[in-house]
């Protein structure tokens, strides 16, 4: 029987306080534009913790809406127009949400797969976004774009045992 | 219904999220002219930020300081012997180099060619970045408070860094030259080949729209073209990696940048150029014997049976040279079939030098094209004196307002200072050497 969203006895549910749920993105944001660019350029900070914060809570609204708000903080530190990044991560929330309240991620395999995929969700919804709306010429390259997947599934695993800390049980 | 709606509640928020975005970027992108919609909302997000990246930017410099002036002073005096050692050499260099700018302005107030100028800079310190490795820009702590405006070139000592995208009271957006969407107008410095400096998704710098059947080597320099109006001409670009076909008829040039885009520190943001004729240091207007007076070593008398058979015949009688003469700077064997001629037309300037270009570019990187074929001059700039064919100053200096398009005098002005009709050709057969002739004196001051 496959656990669905609505069996909470079966799937545990998170929830953070106001300054995790604050603090911890914003956090997530100032490193990504303050850390030197020749190392950390390739890691999304904000989209791991876009991941994480919608799979421990396992609502798919409150995941879109976390998604949305980080994308369009993003956006405006940003050179493009605001909202490429804001529509790319509510897709990754709405989905990571949705998948964590069927799938147990929990695990160090499963968290580096999830990431891997959403990684790669998300550069599909960004360049689909940036080229069809905006008509910005980007080209993607798969070698960099795995590349860049890989490196930020192994730090999501590492990032999401240590913000597993901040989880608080409903 | 309400079954419906109750059950479909996620999707339908996510959906009216997605459509609230799609619309505000739909009328950004409408209105993406006006600058301004997005502003205030933009500078509430990096005036949040900001702030923490200077405090941070500042005690790390402050450490970095400690560390280099009271602890880190091993090898110092080495350090230091070597670096006076390097300024003797420059200094000798900035000799050479001077005297070839002062030709080149001449040569360009002939010419009225217009240069560009950086009027002013402001130097800037590099405090963050964009945060994502699908963009490359980065922030520095100058804004509009300190004279920085809108499409403003960004550089650093080594090269061009990229242009002002955004301005706020005190910080700026910098669009870097391996972001995506930038274009900067390029050309390489040798062949002066133009083409559109582009990024790359893997951030790398490539070179489009130069024909695939044109010669580009690696290794060749890549200077700004001055077409974008942003940069001036002239500034360095980077350094050619690797050449490959590419799309429809042009090549794929891969350029390494000049500037380290990945470790800037300080950048220099120039506010103000000027765009000015070059003034030649005589005062007034110069003309072209004036100059060739001063570079070119006398010609002494001669029969004139002599000047006229050999310009008959094509044959190259060598000349003596003074050992010293104002200004002259190589002596390389003179044929008396080019001397009479500029005795008789002392204003053609393809005696002598290739003129440099006007960007000061080395003499040496100016395509000569003779009767005989395309020949490059000799590298130095100076072997090559009174050696390259005549009609190659012309054809170049003529090229050149072609490429700035700025200069609508130098028809007149080379029209002004006629080549006789024989300059067009040039024996290039060998001539025997007339034995009571000396040889010439090689007194290259450098």
């Amino acid at each position: 029987m496959p656990i669905t969203y609505t069996s909470g006895e079966q799937i545990e549910v998170y929830r953070f306080s106001i300054p995790v749920t604050i603090g911890v993105p914003l956090l997530a944001l100032f490193l990504q534009t303050f850390l030197p660019r020749r190392i950390f350029s390739i890691f999304d900070l904000p989209l791991l913790v876009t991941i994480f914060f919608a799979m421990a809570r396992r609502n798919p609204i409150s995941g879109l809406l976390t998604g949305a708000a980080i994308g369009l903080a993003q956006d405006m530190l940003g050179p493009y127009p605001i909202g490429i990044y804001g529509i790319a991560k509510t897709v990754v929330g709405y989905g990571a949400s949705s998948l964590g309240a069927k799938l147990d991620v929990e695990n160090a395999g499963a968290r580096f797969l999830v990431t891997l995929g959403f990684y790669l969700v998300h550069a599909a919804v960004y360049f689909t976004v940036a080229r069809g709306m905006v008509n910005m010429t980007l080209n993607w390259s798969w070698s960099r774009g795995i590349e860049a997947g890989l490196a930020n599934a192994a730090l999501g695993v590492g990032l999401y045992f240590l913000l597993d800390k901040f989880k608080q049980r409903t | 219904m309400e079954s419906v709606l109750g059950r479909y509640r996620n999707l339908i928020i996510l959906v009216g999220v997605l459509f609230l975005q799609v619309l505000g970027l739909a009328v950004q992108v409408k209105r993406s002219a006006d600058a301004e919609n997005t502003r205030l909302i933009r500078i509430w997000a990096v005036d949040t930020i900001t702030p923490f990246e200077r405090a941070l930017v500042w005690a790390q410099n402050s450490g970095k300081n400690i560390w280099h002036n009271y602890f880190f002073l091993r090898g110092v005096r080495a350090e230091n012997r070597q670096l006076k050692e390097q300024i003797e050499q420059m200094r000798l260099e900035q000799v050479r180099l001077s005297e070839d700018a002062e030709q080149a302005h001449r040569l360009q107030s002939l010419l009225a060619f217009k240069e560009q100028t950086i009027a002013k800079t402001v130097a800037a310190q590099v405090i963050g970045s964009s945060g994502s490795d699908l963009s490359r820009s980065i922030y520095i702590d100058k804004g509009s408070n300190d004279g920085v405006g809108l499409d403003m070139a960004v550089i650093t000592a080594g090269g061009i860094v990229g242009k002002v995208l955004r301005v706020y009271p005190s910080t700026t957006l910098v669009l870097m030259i391996n972001d995506q969407t930038s274009g900067v107008g390029a050309m390489l410095e040798k062949s002066r080949l133009q083409g559109v400096l582009r990024g790359t998704a893997d951030g790398a710098v490539i070179l489009e729209r130069v024909m695939s059947d044109e010669q580009v080597t690696p290794g060749e320099t890549v200077i700004s073209s001055g077409g974008d109006q942003i940069f001036p001409k002239g500034l360095p670009v980077g350094t050619v990696t690797k050449v490959s076909p590419g799309r429809e008829m042009f090549l794929n040039i891969q350029v390494k940048p000049a500037a380290d885009l990945s470790r800037l520190e300080e950048v220099l943001v120039i506010t103000e150029k000027q765009e000015q004729n070059p003034v030649a240091e005589t005062g007034g207007r110069v003309r072209a014997a004036d100059i060739l007076a001063q570079r070119l070593p006398s010609v002494p008398d001669r029969p004139a049976v002599d000047t006229a058979t050999a310009a008959a015949t094509g044959n190259k009688v060598i000349a003596p040279v003074p050992a010293t003469s104002p200004g002259a700077k190589p002596s390389a064997p003179v044929q008396s079939s080019v001397k009479p001629e500029a005795a008789q037309h002392p204003a053609t300037p393809s005696i002598g030098k290739v003129p440099p270009s006007p960007t000061g570019a080395a003499p040496g990187s100016t395509k000569a094209v003779s009767t005989g074929g395309t020949q490059e001059a000799p590298g130095n700039g100076q072997a090559a004196a009174s050696q390259v064919p005549k009609k190659s100053v012309p054809k170049a200096a003529a090229s050149e307002p072609a490429l700035n398009g700025d200069s609508p005098n130098a028809e007149g002005s080379i029209a002004a200072v006629p080549a006789p009709k024989s300059t067009t050709t040039q024996p290039k057969r060998p001539v025997p050497q007339p034995s009571p002739q000396p040889p010439a004196t090689e007194d290259d001051p450098h």
